[in-house]
């Protein structure tokens, strides 16, 4: 299942802050937690992540330093600030509205006009 | 993974692709490098080879242009190239960052001295007019010379021509106020200059590349150095103004000590920032002589017609050939500029069918004046002054006409734009020697008169 490129995107700030609370961690790892996390759902373009996590930067959300890997490259590590913290609360607020907003949406819909039934 | 000689050959093509782009900064790069190459291994750990991984991470990192665009939008102020005159952390070359700012400051103040010292010890204005450019090269020189290490050889090479024409301009029994004179004063300058242009060139002057970087250089020399003028007149101006309120005045001290610094200091000044900046403002040479183009064109058109309509120019006087030798000279810098600023490789468009016009239009009024020359001549003989215009005119024809053919040859896309390129840098040396001979040459054969 391929989901909608403007719900990916919707999703991408709460989803990469939420990841970092669980620890440092570079581009390529939050991805594959990407993945992981959404069962390979998640389809994202690998390049975009990169200019989110610099905005994401200049918004204070998220701070990086660059480190090495194990290969001995250079490594930009990112890991959540206070600041993103906070967002990422409002953030969940908004979402866990619009989860439950929508979960009656989906409840109403599966349930068939009741007084037909039993008629039929 | 060094082993994969391949895949680091392609990840190494790739860098220098993604490099490119302008939004994205080397430690971007680094950052895409690092993403790339891990997804490359994942891929191997699941059974791909080589080739197969770095497609497959290739594409999932994405169309390039949508990624860049996007890193524009984050960092939009990449697109303004910034100019670090001193940057922050210097590079393993030795040199502390602060020591070239230092180092050409020196050399600025140095040709400051050295005009304000040639104007105390030549009283004569004519001998100070005669030295101005002997005074400043030196140091313009010394710059190029310690900002490239050039080995003593070059700095002798240019030495020993300098030195004649010291001696030459200096030794020479000019009359007072003779054309001879005048005419030495205005083409030492032309030697000089195309003298720093072999010290530009790293003493490497026969290559033609070099040739066309000096001409650019000076375009962008010329620009830079107006843009300080215009900056140091503001100041000036401001100040003036400021203190002749509080009953300052201030007159005395502009004329002996402010403009004998500031002049040939901006000069060296702005050599270096052309240096420094090379790769930042690219932009603007393509832009200024589109603008510019067109509006010589009509300049020289309006003149024809002027001319035309006034029926010849027998009767005109002689500052008009000279400021329409003026013009010309101009308008062949204008395209010297031009030329150096094109992608040599980009097919012809109608930015270069104008400058054939421009051409076409500068050779009409040049053949105006060689007319209006040679009749001249023919009434009243020669003098100094007419042999040098009619020389530099001759100059001018053959460069003009040997352009416009090439122009059209490129134009009908029967020659590279190389052709055209190659011909402005090798005719060049032909104004140097030109000017050398007007200011060694001709004062003896006129009697310094």
């Amino acid at each position: 299942m391929r989901i909608d490129k403007d719900l990916v995107a919707a999703s991408a700030t709460p989803l990469v802050l939420g990841i970092l609370t669980e620890g440092d961690l570079y581009g390529y790892a939050i991805l594959k937690r990407v993945g992981e996390l959404s069962g390979g759902g998640m389809q994202w373009t690998d390049g975009m992540l990169y200019p989110l996590l610099h905005r994401l930067e200049r918004l204070g959300y998220v701070s990086s330093s660059w480190g090495t890997s194990e290969a001995g490259r250079r490594r930009k590590h990112y890991a959540i600030t206070p600041a993103g913290r906070d967002e990422l609360a409002s953030r969940q607020q908004q979402w866990s509205v619009v989860a439950a907003a929508l979960r009656q949406v989906w409840q109403a819909a599966q349930q068939p006009p009741a007084p037909a039934v039993g008629w039929a | 993974m060094m082993e994969h000689a391949e895949l680091e050959a392609q990840i190494e093509q790739w860098r220098g692709y993604v490099q490119r782009r302008q939004a994205i900064s080397a430690a971007d790069v680094d950052e895409l490098e690092d993403h790339l190459r891990e997804q490359i291994a994942d891929r191997k750990a699941s059974g791909l080879d080589d080739e197969e991984a770095f497609l497959v991470a290739i594409k999932r990192l994405g169309n390039l242009d949508a990624v860049s665009r996007e890193f524009a939008r984050e960092h939009s102020d990449r697109l303004w190239k910034q100019l670090v005159l001193v940057p922050e952390k210097s590079d393993d070359a030795g040199a502390p960052p602060w020591r070239e700012l230092a180092v050409v400051l020196a050399f600025a103040v140095g040709a400051g001295i050295a005009v304000k010292a040639g104007m105390a010890w030549l009283d004569d204005g004519a001998a100070q007019a005669r030295n101005l450019g002997l005074l400043v090269f030196p140091f313009l020189a010394g710059y190029f010379v310690w900002s490239r290490r050039l080995p003593p050889r070059v700095a002798a090479m240019l030495l020993v021509p300098f030195a004649v024409l010291a001696v030459v301009v200096n030794v020479y029994p000019f009359a007072s106020g003779g054309s001879t004179e005048l005419l030495a004063v205005l083409h030492a300058p032309v030697v000089l200059w195309l003298l720093a242009g072999v010290a530009y060139a790293g003493g490497s002057w026969r290559s033609d590349s070099r040739r066309m970087d000096f001409a650019r250089f000076t375009g962008e020399l010329a620009i830079y150095y107006t843009l300080l003028a215009l900056g140091g007149a503001v100041l000036v101006g401001l100040t003036f103004a400021a203190l002749q309120v509080v009953g300052v005045d201030l007159e005395p001290i502009l004329a002996e000590w402010i403009l004998p610094f500031a002049m040939p200091g901006a000069l060296i000044i702005a050599a270096w920032l052309v240096e420094a900046k090379q790769n930042v403002v690219e932009n603007i040479a393509p832009v200024l002589t589109s603008v510019f183009t067109p509006l010589t064109i009509v300049m020289l058109l309006t003149l024809l017609v002027v001319f035309t309509a006034a029926g010849g120019l027998v009767d005109v006087n002689r500052d008009l050939l000279i400021l329409m030798d003026a013009i010309l000279v101009l308008v062949l810098c204008l395209l010297l500029y031009s030329i150096s600023a094109r992608d040599p490789l980009a097919p012809p468009g109608l930015p270069d069918a104008l400058q054939l016009v421009l051409v076409v239009a500068a050779l009409a009024v040049d053949a105006v004046m060689l007319t209006a020359m040679l009749t001249r001549i023919a009434e009243f003989g020669f003098s100094p002054n007419k042999i040098a215009a009619l020389g530099l005119n001759l100059l001018l024809l053959v460069h003009l006409l040997r352009a416009a053919w090439l122009g059209v040859g490129f134009l009908r896309r029967a020659r590279p734009f190389t052709q055209l390129e190659r011909w402005q840098t090798t005719y060049l040396p032909v104004y140097g020697a030109w000017a050398a001979v007007v200011v060694v040459v001709f004062p003896p054969v006129f009697g310094f008169s």
